[in-house]
């Protein structure tokens, strides 16, 4: 797999430069790839890059963008996040690219955004996110928490009956802000503290007897129990296992998780977790003509029909088309320009809905949960009705409850309604 | 007239039964044709809708409704695109599917996967169809099956139910479903209007452990919002109080044993991933850097070995197991005779080339497998737990874990005590000199130590793929631990490495309900520090002139 995938970069690539020198570097408009192709982070990342590749590779068939043809710059910040920066900076000054897709981890993308600020550049990011930031140069394709975690605790109170809350995460910034929201929405729908029990274990925790069986305590109590899972990738494979394995049943304790999708599953065995819950955005196994039509195209491209697609892919799907549209409509790349035909432009997502681009930079998403189906894929079990506005700032945490973004009319991404103030981007 | 009255008679009879023929089938016809109607209405109702759908099926007493609800609860409840005809399959998934007609529960050909669609269920929705399908299964003749079906009756206890096992109470021959049974019964007499019933029913729940029965008779006690009780008579209510003080403690009780039990597994895994180390750094005092990667190695044997063997998991692991040693094993000789052999005496410089040796071990995993976890299936046997009662079940991949380390060190053990390979070993490491005028050829002696040690790392492996995550930084995850444990326990010492491994594994899971994961592991490795302080060379440290030397 990982293979083919070097080798169709290699081979893009080549085409493209030989192209550069036959038509002459001015008449191509960079793009700049800015995913890990190394290190821990790379087995996530490498699929974003292909997409990105696949999507230009399309777009160039019909004959590029205002008449131009598209030319990828891949870089590999190799899951290092001051690497991140400097190699912003490179895609940004030396190879003055008109547009960059990257950034997987929320450390990564902070770790940009004083650099894209600077420069004026224009970052698409595609994967989910705990919010609390809104930057006038970044187009968040991926969900804020009002995307994803409100709507999947809103599901399992609701439809399922839920009324005891395991807060359960691994031990860093995503995983924290999201349950000081999950934590407060709860509260404030009048879930007692003591039918909230949170905890975090380290990256990579393997040992899950105690904790799981904890769970399964909490879980006896006579009231309906869910856990909430914000647990990072490979954590969740014994996770999963020692849930089996303690007779913990989907349909008794059910875990709705935030970060296991389709590529996830894809090196796990999912027996065991069958009926387990997970909410996204997009499911492989939503049944469109446009999520047919894309499944089909990645696995040409990608030259292997048993790779899955996942959430992310279809964030920087949605994230090249709106862009390509607001070059159309600018009729330039110019970024300034781009930046602010970008609200309100609307392109299809892949499963029959419309992603708009709000003054906040968001962009609105239907929400799907799914329960795990025997094969890895997710039987879609619940989706909202129509698609939610990304909400950069949550109204469940004291801190962000006043604060709005606004690049079109205020324009400012930190914008306090009470006091009326613009405190700037807020990239601490 | 008689004679043809007699005639008209017969003819009257004729038709009479030939009315009633189709009369007769018919009498069936209207069941039948009620129930696939209702079973129709599943492909299109939403969740809540087929839950509906599912009570009423039950009700229907249809001779098939048992198969088709199991059918779809497992799956395997389809209809066809082209006549919305609904179908059970044989297997789900398969293509093309078999078909099963519904009604006569006999083979009804076969369709493409394409052509049917699937009659999808959600959670709720499976809960609801075990409870339905349970009341079915209390008649099975297999005791297990039968406990399974009273245990989800129990869960949700209506008057069908309740009835149910009161005509099954008597009948009833097996003592661990009769008990189940009176629980069940008991926990229902807790509505009644006598004051006596309840007072027996809780004297037959006080000796249950049971979670559920604890939260039942708690639920006695509770007060309601105008400040009466929920059970109205006192000394129902004092014996409900006694019976939740006395099934807590028991409670209690078992949630100590399953601690002790967690503290124990997690001790065996550090005790399987030291002992190999306590071989090649306590006896040999080469510190590898690289142990943790001959586990990696052994890891992805299995792996290897089960993707051979698709047909026979559960046979795999025990494949995997000498496959692991002689891999693990043979890469450690590598190991030993191209790297290590030339910096014996230099330990920093050991350290930093068997730490490169790692990285380059993990870098060509990477190479050859993807950078990719593996998954590694985890057999029948080795999945799920051993229920010893109601509030504690041993889960059985900890268990095996338990047992098969306990035979690796008593082999290994056995192995230095009782063979000449082991005499060697332990003379060399002794007194190198000495065994060397003996006659022992101590470099051979050097790379089959090296051997033994990353065999058992191999071996330790196999374990760890049935724990974690079979990827390239498996080795890393443990290497520290691994460590930790040799020089607790008295470097040198096997013994001392048990002992050492499983107190630090009992201690680290004590602590952990009261501290959460990152705080105990370093409780721990704080505790460590200190043991160390005061007694610098571990648990057993070694004694007499062997440990001069060092």
């Amino acid at each position: 797999m990982r293979v083919h995938s070097r080798s169709m970069t290699a081979c893009l690539l080549a085409a493209a430069t030989a192209f550069c020198q036959v038509a002459s570097a001015a008449d191509t408009i960079k793009i700049g790839v800015l995913h890990s192709l190394s290190g821990t982070m790379a087995i996530s990342e490498t699929t974003l890059k292909d997409t990105i590749l696949m999507m230009i590779a399309e777009q160039n068939k019909k004959g590029g963008v205002l008449g131009k043809k598209l030319e990828a710059v891949v870089v590999d910040p190799a899951s290092n996040w001051p690497l991140f920066a400097e190699k912003a900076a490179q895609l940004l000054e030396k190879d003055k690219v008109s547009v960059v897709f990257g950034c997987w981890t929320s450390v990564s993308r902070k770790s940009v955004l004083p650099v894209f600020e600077k420069d004026n550049g224009l970052l698409f990011y595609p994967v989910q996110y705990e919010g609390e930031e809104s930057s006038k140069n970044v187009i968040y394709t991926g969900a804020a928490p009002n995307q994803q975690a409100i709507p999947a605790v809103d599901y399992l109170m609701k439809d399922v009956g839920v009324k005891r809350w395991v807060l359960e995460g691994t031990d860093y910034v995503y995983p924290r802000t999201t349950n000081k929201i999950l934590e407060a929405y709860l509260k404030q729908k009048g879930v007692k503290a003591a039918d909230i029990s949170i905890n975090y274990t380290p990256f990579g925790f393997s040992d899950w007897q105690t904790r799981v069986a904890a769970i399964k305590k909490f879980g006896s109590a006579g009231k309906k129990t869910a856990v909430v899972s914000t647990i990072n990738g490979d954590a969740n494979v014994p996770f999963y296992k020692e849930l089996g394995n303690q007779k913990i049943s989907a349909e008794d304790i059910p875990v709705v998780a935030f970060s296991v999708g389709e590529e996830e599953l894809s090196g796990l065995d999912t027996k065991p977790i069958v009926g387990e819950l997970a909410a996204w955005n997009y499911f492989e196994s939503i049944n469109t003509p446009a999520n047919k039509a894309f499944i089909a195209q990645w696995h040409t491209f990608i030259k292997n029909p048993k790779r899955t697609t996942n959430d992310p892919m279809e964030a920087s799907y949605i994230g090249f088309n709106l862009w390509v549209k607001a070059v159309e409509k600018a009729k330039t790349t110019d970024t300034a320009k781009v930046i602010a035909t970008l609200p309100g432009l609307e392109t299809p997502n892949l499963t029959g809905g419309m992603a708009k681009v709000l003054p906040n930079h968001h962009i609105t998403k239907p929400v799907y949960i799914g329960e795990v189906k025997a094969d890895g894929q997710f039987n879609v079990v619940w989706k909202s009705a129509g698609e939610v506005p990304g909400d950069a700032w949550s109204d469940f945490l004291p801190g962000s409850k006043d604060i709005e973004a606004d690049w079109v009319t205020l324009n400012c991404g930190n914008y306090n309604k009470v006091t009326k103030t613009c405190s700037g981007q807020n990239y601490k | 007239m008689k004679q043809l009255s007699k005639g008209s008679q017969w003819v009257l009879l004729l038709i009479a039964l030939c009315g009633a023929f189709p009369a007769l089938l018919k009498s069936q016809s209207p069941n039948d044709s009620g129930f696939i109607a209702t079973l129709g209405e599943l492909r299109e109702a939403s969740y809540s809708d087929k839950e509906a759908i599912v009570e009423r099926l039950s009700k229907s007493g249809h001779p098939s409704v048992r198969a088709v609800l199991t059918g779809f609860l497992e799956d395997r409840l389809y209809f066809r695109n082209s006549d919305q005809k609904m179908f059970i399959v044989k297997t789900a998934d398969a293509d093309p599917l078999e078909l099963i007609d519904p009604l006569t529960l006999k083979a009804a050909g076969s369709a493409s996967a394409d052509s049917m669609t699937k009659i999808g269920s959600n959670n709720g929705l499976r809960r609801v169809l075990r409870t339905t399908i349970a009341h079915y299964s209390l008649s099975s003749p297999d005791p297990a099956v039968r406990l399974d079906a009273v245990r989800e009756m129990n869960k949700a206890l209506d008057e069908p139910a309740i009835a149910m096992l009161r005509e099954r109470a008597v009948v009833e021959k097996d003592a661990a479903v009769k008990k189940e049974i009176e629980t069940g019964l008991a926990l229902a007499a807790l509505d009644s209007s006598d004051a006596g019933e309840r007072l027996k029913a809780i004297a037959t729940l006080r000796g249950s452990v049971s979670q559920d029965v604890r939260n039942r008779l708690a639920a006695l006690l509770d007060k309601g919002s105008d400040g009466s009780y929920a059970e109205s008579n006192e000394s129902v209510r004092k014996a409900a109080a006694e019976a939740v003080q006395h099934i807590d403690s028991w409670r209690n009780f078992y949630s100590g044993v399953e601690t002790l039990f967690f503290g124990l597994s997690l001790g065996s895994v550090l005790v399987l991933i030291a002992i190999g180390l306590a071989i090649t750094f306590g006896v040999m005092g080469v510190i590898n850097m690289a142990h943790g990667e001959l586990m990696m190695l052994g890891a992805y044997t299995t792996y290897v070995v089960q993707t051979l063997m698709p047909g026979h998991i559960g046979l795999s692991i025990l494949a995997a197991i000498p496959a692991a040693f002689l891999i693990a094993g043979l890469t450690g000789i590598l190991l030993e005779r191209t790297v290590i052999r030339f910096l014996y005496g230099r330990p920093l410089e050991t350290l930093l080339a068997t730490f490169g040796v790692s990285l380059i071990l993990q870098q060509s995993v990477r190479s050859i497998f993807s950078a990719l976890n593996r998954s590694v299936v985890t057999p029948d046997w080795m999945s799920g737990s051993l229920r010893i009662n109601d509030a504690l079940e041993i889960t059985y991949n900890r268990l095996y874990i338990v047992i098969f380390t306990l035979i690796v060190f008593a082999l290994l053990m056995l192995l230095l005590r009782r063979t000449r390979i082991g005499l060697d070993i332990r003379a060399v490491s002794q007194n190198r000199s000495m065994a060397k005028a003996m006659g022992i050829r101590t470099e051979w002696v050097d790379a089959m130590t090296f051997g033994l040690g990353s065999g058992i790392a191999g071996v330790a492996g196999v374990a760890l793929s049935q724990l974690t995550n079979v990827g390239p930084n498996l080795g890393q995850a443990y290497i520290i631990d691994s460590f930790l444990v040799v020089v607790f326990g008295g470097v040198g010492n096997l013994w001392g490495s048990l002992i050492g491994g499983m107190s630090m594994g009992i201690v680290n899971k004590l602590l952990e309900p009261y501290a959460g994961a990152v705080l105990a592991k370093i409780f721990v490795l704080i505790g460590l520090i200190l043991f160390i302080q005061i007694r610098p060379r571990g648990l057993f440290p070694p004694t007499g002139r062997a440990s001069e030397d060092k």
